[in-house]
């Protein structure tokens, strides 16, 4: 194993509301700061493979990217436990996938096969695993649900947090301050994480939100901003709001500033909006990918051929998952009577499209 | 003339003839709505009467409400009546009920509008018909058009004596689907008079052998299934609800009457849907004595709607189930 040694990170990681910041000196490790780049480049690759099936119409309905936001899916993971508990919006596949899936589990269920992660019933937006509760697909409905997450945890004395995550546009919801208020008024061990990308979906955070400052909106919640396309600072972040609800102190809320590349969903180009030289700025001078490349190659920990061969073997195993889902077969008629009620606990008969179609338990 | 263009255009002629019309929703300014329903509106009417609202469909539809009461006509445009969801409880209880709690006092001329019904692909969250959701609630008028026609007419929103706006709460249910199917258009329909009456379904085709009632979407399938009837030498009548309530039963009856066969066909959940409170009212009446079969529903399969495309096809009619139903409403005697 390799040996902790101490970074700063950069000065602007993080502002805090009503809690004082975490420091910014951070251990880290060789071996896991591979890892973590692998699973970035992994996640980056199974949405682009799933643009690419999308584009050649294998995959239908409405699926949304997070490329370009991998440093919070995949920051969370390695500031969490598995025992931690995580809920967030459509904008799921890389969540599902660090939580316990994996990506042929999820590229099968955006082809609608078997071998899906919900046996193709949910497709895009709706993907879970034992610690991970979806992949929603109503605008905020997540975050009261996140908080109900962390209310069992606080009721069953488990030292464990939730993490409930929503975007900028789904900041403004009304229940996302109904579920403040419970989680406050109970010390709930909730992260609210705002993913704020700036934009939901064509509308800029500036014209939906009179207050842009997602950390601060939480009343007598405090709260932290972190530089999400810094996979370091996030994941460093990450750790600090867990030890800070798991401790008692209540829930706090969690904003990471990052931004998606492509458009809200695949039928979005997302240059209607900002400007196409927005994007590449972005790209160019803020990608968490390649931020964490440049540590890397900065603290000497790998060379550029190293994380070659990396990339290179992120992308063979993302091919490999494709080429698996490709071949799980389409769900069996049956499949479409199952998972309605609890398993044995089925009224006696359901009825389908007319009264000789009738499925008997 | 598309069903979007219908709707559009229907829009730009009442901000035109009223200054209190206006549109909130989301998306629906600078996007150009996000089926682009509202497209060009932004640019005609400026941002006092197209606005942009936050994600905040209960906060928006209670505006509406609000703004209703207090003498505008709002259009709210909801992306999906799936996300109204969210708002239903100012569509129903603030808005349906207010005229009737304040004794008549405080109308709310409102119009609730956005796609309905399932899409393709978008699974159980994203695709459900709420007609029926709507169509229970007295205080509400519920309009499920399918016709660019029917959108043109139908959503300038004209009261039973065709010559007044509707001063009541409506639930105006799109579908996704016929967005971009386009129809011809009567000179009578482009002309920016044409209004249709709420509460009176339109015979599509007219049949003597089985009447057909559907609403939205499955009206196409059912006209469909009619051609494919007549090549049989069988004569469907097709009646098209156009609304949900007031529900139009004497057209229905009329049919039956003429028919003695009924078959009624909706893509939402069977249970206590459009169908089912069709049957009870054809029980009901007179008309029941001119059955010769029993009647028969064709609705969405009992079950959130499935993602893979196999799974949802066998979720929701088609124009071959309605060919069979059809005929065994034929073939068969009470």
């Amino acid at each position: 194993p390799s040996q902790p040694f101490t970074v700063k990170l950069h000065e602007d990681s993080f502002r805090t509301y009503k809690i004082d910041p975490p420091s910014l000196e951070v251990q880290v490790q060789k071996d896991e700061l591979l890892k973590i780049y692998k699973d970035m480049q992994c996640m980056r690759r199974m949405e682009m493979a799933a643009d690419a099936l999308y584009k050649a119409k294998l995959i239908r309905g409405f699926c949304h990217l997070a490329i370009g936001q991998e440093a919070v899916s995949v920051g969370l993971e390695y500031g969490i436990t598995p025992e931690d508990r995580v809920i967030t919006a459509y904008r799921c596949h890389p969540f599902a996938v660090m939580r316990g899936g994996t990506i042929k589990g999820v590229i099968a269920e955006l082809l609608g096969r078997q071998d899906g992660m919900s046996k193709g019933k949910g497709g895009s937006m709706h993907i879970f695993t034992p610690s991970f509760f979806g992949g929603n697909g109503i605008v905020g409905a997540q975050v009261p649900v996140g908080a109900g997450i962390a209310f069992a945890q606080k009721y069953l004395g488990n030292k464990t947090a939730t993490f409930a995550l929503y975007g900028d546009g789904a900041s403004n919801q009304g229940q996302v301050f109904e579920a403040f208020n419970m989680a406050k008024l109970w010390d709930l061990p909730c992260v609210f994480v705002c993913e704020n990308n700036k934009y939901g979906m064509g509308t800029s955070a500036e014209r939906s939100s009179s207050n842009t400052e997602y950390f601060t909106r939480g009343d007598k919640i405090p709260g932290i901003q972190v530089n999400g396309m810094d996979i370091i600072a996030s994941r460093h972040a990450v750790q600090f709001a867990r030890n800070w609800v798991v401790e008692g102190n209540g829930p706090l809320l969690m904003e990471f500033v990052t931004y998606r590349y492509g458009g809200h969903s695949m039928s979005d180009p997302g240059t209607t909006y900002r400007t196409r030289e927005e994007v590449q700025r972005m790209r160019s001078t803020q990608d968490p990918i390649r931020g964490l490349q440049r540590y890397i190659e900065d603290w000497g920990l790998a060379t550029e051929q190293e994380l070659k061969q990396l990339d290179k073997e992120a992308k063979g195993e993302v091919d490999q998952a494709v080429e698996e889902a490709k071949t799980s077969p389409i769900p069996r008629s049956e499949d479409l009577w199952t998972d309605i009620y609890y398993k044995g606990t089925e009224p006696s008969f359901m009825r389908g499209r007319e009264r000789e179609e009738v499925h008997y338990y | 003339m598309t069903v979007r263009e219908a709707l559009n255009v229907a829009m730009e002629e009442e901000m035109l003839r009223d200054e209190t019309v206006f549109i909130l929703g989301e998306e629906v300014a600078r996007y150009n709505g996000a089926y682009k329903v509202t497209k060009g509106l932004l640019d005609k009417f400026g941002e006092k009467r197209v606005v942009d609202t936050p994600i905040t469909e209960m906060g928006f539809a209670g505006l509406a409400v609000g703004a209703a009461l207090a003498g505008l006509r709002p259009i709210c445009e909801f992306m999906t009546f799936n996300f109204a969801m969210q708002a239903i409880d100012q569509i129903v209880n603030s808005g349906g009920k207010t005229y009737y709690m304040s004794g008549g006092n405080v109308p709310c001329p409102v119009v609730f509008r956005g796609p309905n019904g399932a899409a393709a692909g978008v699974a159980a969250q994203h695709s459900q018909d709420y007609a029926s959701w709507y169509g229970q609630v007295p205080g509400l008028k519920v309009v499920s058009p399918w016709s660019a026609e029917d959108c043109k007419g139908l959503l300038k929103v004209c009261g039973p004596d065709s010559a007044i706006r509707d001063p009541n709460p409506v639930v105006f249910l799109e579908n996704e689907m016929m967005y971009g199917v386009s129809f011809p258009m009567s000179a009578e329909a482009m002309s920016d008079n044409y209004l249709l009456p709420i509460g009176k379904a339109k015979v599509e085709r007219v049949g003597t052998d089985v009447t057909i009632v559907a609403h939205s979407k499955m009206v196409t399938h059912s006209v469909e299934a009619a051609d494919i009837l007549a090549k049989e030498g069988i004569k469907a009548e097709i009646i098209n609800l156009r609304c949900i309530r007031p529900l139009d039963i004497e057209t229905i009856k009329a049919s039956v009457k003429k028919t003695n066969r009924l078959v009624t066909v909706e893509g939402g959940f069977p249970a206590f849907g459009v169908g089912s409170e069709i049957c009870a009212q054809i029980v009901e009446s007179e008309a029941f004595d001119y059955l010769d079969a029993p009647v028969e529903r064709v609705t969405g399969a009992d079950v959130p709607t499935p993602y893979a495309t196999n799974l949802e096809s066998l979720a929701f009619p088609d124009t071959p189930l309605i060919v069979k139903v059809a005929k065994r409403a034929l073939y068969r005697t009470n």
